[in-house]
């Protein structure tokens, strides 16, 4: 009897910005989709309500019956047999909750049977799914996917295809190959033209394919002969019920054991091409990965947000001395300095998904109508902030879930590292999100530019010139102190003028650029509400800090570490 | 097969399962407005089976019956947001202080005017009074057959339906035919949750007595007829008022006490003549029986 929506206040908090009134405006079209569909708002008040309780339904799920599961997909794990995957039993159990309750196709719009949902309640719903099972979370989320479709794909094929999915269908992107892991520019699925049938067929293989056995496939092929870089690329809709791919084998994975991870086999697959051929890489991915990165940051919160309740309850059941543990200060700090990087990857997450929303939303009503210059203005600027704002909450976010999962399991101490806890099985899921969907280091290289432009810089001023309550006036001139010191540091890195140099500290940098952002946030955060006001003090004291080191490290560093740090 | 009319009965009950120590009043009756109001926990097990039933057969239509005071129509929006076609809510003053006869009465006479149904389907029992009576109730006063402790619905067809009960030792399988009435076990499958859409269509339907005075929610209901939830009160049903409410309720609380049960106080008793009439003597003297 738990409901993960309305234990976590956090949600709602996020869920009430500012911005999103816009934000439904644009998405409901002024409310005019009310008239034709029966369960659509009538206004900005009706659309906040519902999403509050869609979101207490998807809370309840998660509570009630997902994180119960979860233990049990975790030891159970799905199965490959003749080419095909059976899901675990507690998997189809949650596959079967979430499709009764319709949360499928969410941000799908109406016409196809979505609930026409903005990313941001989107995203608290994979928040909480991750919470309860963060490998449970790569299915459901691969819904995700049905936006590509939306975006490129021709009417007839979206007709086809998205109502299915938000009949419940489940998807996979199918992108890697053993040859083409973060270089995806190597891809080798062939896909060739047959004039006497009129359609295209793949053939070859492709691995570590998250739910590859699912019923509506994107895959990335070679549809130009002789190309070997990613202009030869397409992008493809494989249909299960054509036939055609089979699955040789799942992966016996560290975490998230109940996403089943497929080495499919395309033979003579027949498949419909998806938008413009030659745009697969280049155009479609880089799409398809701005929203599944976001994904990875939402399930990097869920993941931490797990991991710290665990934390919390175990420290405060937990005697020694004569006294809960959790009166510690060593282990009280770990504790409050968990919550702090939880709040700070989640107020992050939030403000990227509405950057996403509002830039995505426009885009989509410049389908319909012609954007005034304003808008089209304003489309390109949240564009911008969403794609520099993406590596930060998905890069910096995984690396706080293994932290706060590492944590977790030092606060359980000798059981922790016994198989009886649940935190065993959040440090394994956890390590996964720093890796998929682009390693830190990649990133790392998209993030950079944002650094080296100045782009971070304008972002921080931007947030610092938001007026805050007198209180928080030291919290204020702190953070400030940091952005003068991150401006510094980056000045004196472009000062060499040289790319290798960048690249050596272009971790640090875009570090530092994230821990000042996450604590400008933060304290907008507690200027709305008190709740926030110990994570801010907290992250800035962590951040300050870890920024101030960084400083130090790039400061004292010369071309010639160039050198230093080659392997030789 | 045509569709099935089934009547889901279900009550609003304070949720006894997490208590604290205000749960009774110094009367000894239970403390409502200190426990959160809930749907009956077997009469969603019951809801799921009339939702199954509805899969199953197209044209199937669900109606939700319960009698409680106006907040009760929380539980019919519950079930309109799962699945239920619509729902009516038994409201008068007239009902209230029911017993579980006073009930089952009033409830056979508001299924009477619904008339058309083939089958009823309602939880085993309420947490609040634990009877188990209501159900078998108002089997009989409808006149028709009932099956109780249903666990599955195993089967149905156009004439019969065929039913796992769960017993003590076991499970039996029955058959039965229409109109029939059928109480759910807990141990039948959970209910399903809420639906995303019918969740957002529903959430304003409302009751006549939860409107009053709101003349939003009185124009909205009249553009939407769905969102009417039907509320009949004692003048919409036939039926005689002297077997409804307190005056038809013959059980009388005489006294209600707080019993921990504790695992200590257990006493293992053989089956030998002499032990049996030890532990007969033994109860009589401390008044559990006799």
């Amino acid at each position: 009897m738990a409901n993960f929506y309305t234990d976590t206040p956090e949600l709602k908090f996020h869920l009430n910005h500012p911005l999103m009134k816009r934000i439904v405006e644009l998405k409901e079209r002024g409310y005019a989709n009310a008239a034709e569909f029966d369960f659509a708002p009538a206004d900005f008040d009706d659309a906040m309500d519902s999403y509050d309780k869609v979101l207490d339904v998807v809370g309840e799920i998660c509570g009630d019956i997902i994180a119960p599961n979860a233990e049990g997909v975790d030891h159970e794990g799905p199965v490959c047999a003749n080419g095909r995957v059976t899901y675990a039993s507690g998997t189809s159990v949650n596959l079967d909750a979430t499709r009764k309750a319709g949360l499928c196709g969410v941000n799908m719009p109406y016409r196809y049977g979505g609930l026409n949902f903005p990313t941001v309640p989107y995203l608290m719903a994979a928040d909480m799914v991750s919470r309860a099972d963060a490998g449970f979370e790569n299915l459901w989320g691969l819904q995700d996917c049905a936006e590509t479709i939306y975006e490129f794909a021709d009417d007839d094929q979206k007709q086809r295809y998205i109502p299915r999915i938000c009949q419940g269908e489940t998807m996979s992107m199918d992108l890697t190959e053993p040859d083409a892991g973060s270089d995806l520019q190597s891809v080798m699925l062939k896909a060739t033209f047959s004039e006497a049938d009129n359609c295209w067929y793949l053939n070859g293989v492709k691995r570590f394919i998250t739910n590859g056995d699912a019923d509506i496939h994107l895959v990335l092929a070679r549809s130009e002969e002789g190309t070997r870089d990613g202009r030869g690329l397409s992008m493809f809709i494989y249909d299960k019920r054509n036939g055609g791919v089979t699955v040789r084998r799942i992966e016996n994975k560290m975490g998230i054991k109940g996403s089943p991870t497929c080495e499919l086999v395309f033979r003579n697959a027949k498949a419909e091409l998806c938008g413009s051929r030659k745009l697969g890489l280049i155009k479609y991915v880089m799409s398809l990965m701005n929203g599944a990165r976001l994904g990875i940051a939402a399930q990097s919160v869920g993941l931490s947000q797990a991991a710290y309740n665990e934390a919390l309850s175990y420290a405060r059941d937990r005697e020694q001395f004569g006294h809960s543990i959790i009166e510690f200060s060593a282990i009280s700090e770990m504790l409050t300095t968990m919550k702090a990087k939880l709040d700070a990857n989640r107020t992050i997450l939030y403000e990227t998904a509405r950057f996403v929303d509002m830039y995505k939303t426009l885009e989509d009503i410049a389908k319909e109508r012609k954007l005034t210059p304003e808008e089209r203005n304003e489309c390109k600027e949240y564009n911008r902030k969403a794609d520099a704002f993406t590596p930060l909450a998905k890069g910096l976010g995984s690396e706080f879930a293994n932290q706060n999962a590492y944590d977790c399991i030092q606060v359980h101490g000798g059981s922790g590292f016994m198989k009886d806890y649940t935190c065993e099985r959040l440090y394994r899921d956890a390590r996964i999100t720093s890796i998929y969907e682009g390693t830190t280091q990649l990133q790392v290289v998209a993030a950079t530019r944002y650094a080296t432009t100045g782009f971070y810089l304008t972002m921080m001023k931007e947030y610092a010139a938001q007026p805050v309550s007198a209180d928080l006036k030291p919290m204020h001139d702190a953070i400030d102190r940091m952005t003068a010191e991150y401006e510094e540091t980056i000045a004196y890195v472009m000062g060499k003028e040289s790319q290798e140099f960048i690249e050596l500290h272009a971790r640090r940098m875009v570090e530092m650029a994230g821990y000042t952002i996450m604590a400008y946030l933060l304290m907008l955060d507690a200027n709305r509400d008190a709740m926030f006001r110990q994570s801010a003090e907290v992250f800035l004291k962590f951040a300050r800090t870890q920024n101030a080191l960084r400083a130090l490290f790039i400061k004292e560093s010369d071309v010639a570490d160039i050198d230093t740090f080659k392997v030789k | 097969m045509k569709g099935l009319k089934i009547i889901v009965l279900a009550k609003q009950v304070p949720d006894t399962r997490n208590i604290g120590k205000d749960a009774m009043k110094e009367d000894g009756t239970v403390n409502r407005a200190a426990l959160p109001a809930i749907f009956n926990p077997e009469d969603l097990n019951a809801l799921e089976q009339a939702l199954k039933l509805k899969e199953q057969f197209a044209g199937t239509e669900i109606t939700m019956l319960t009698m409680g005071p106006g907040r009760a129509n929380e539980i019919l929006r519950e079930g309109l947001y799962r699945g239920a076609d619509n729902g009516i809510l038994l409201t008068d003053r007239a009902f209230a202080g029911a017993d579980t006869l006073a009930t089952s009465y009033a409830l056979s006479c508001a299924i009477r005017r619904i008339k058309d149904f083939d089958v009823i389907i309602c939880g085993r029992q309420a947490i609040d009074g634990d009877t188990a009576q209501v159900g078998p109730q108002v089997a009989e006063k409808l006149d028709i057959p009932q099956i109780t402790y249903a666990e599955e619905i195993v089967s149905a067809d156009d004439k019969k339906i065929r039913i796992k009960r769960r017993l003590e030792r076991g499970v039996e399988i029955v058959e039965g035919s229409y109109p029939l009435l059928i109480t759910v076990n807990g141990s039948a499958d959970a209910c399903r949750p809420r639906n995303a859409k019918r969740l957002m269509k529903y959430k304003k339907a409302t009751g006549r007595s939860e409107r009053a005075g709101n003349e939003a929610l009185e124009q909205l209901a009249a553009q939407k007829p769905y969102l009417n939830i039907s509320e009949w009160t004692v003048n919409d049903i036939e039926c005689d008022p002297n077997q409804l409410g307190l005056a038809g309720s013959p059980t009388k609380v005489k006294q209600i006490e707080n019993i921990v049960f504790q695992a200590k106080e257990a006493k293992v008793f053989g089956s030998t003549d002499s032990e049996i009439d030890g532990l007969m003597k033994e109860l009589i003297a401390n008044h559990t029986i006799g």
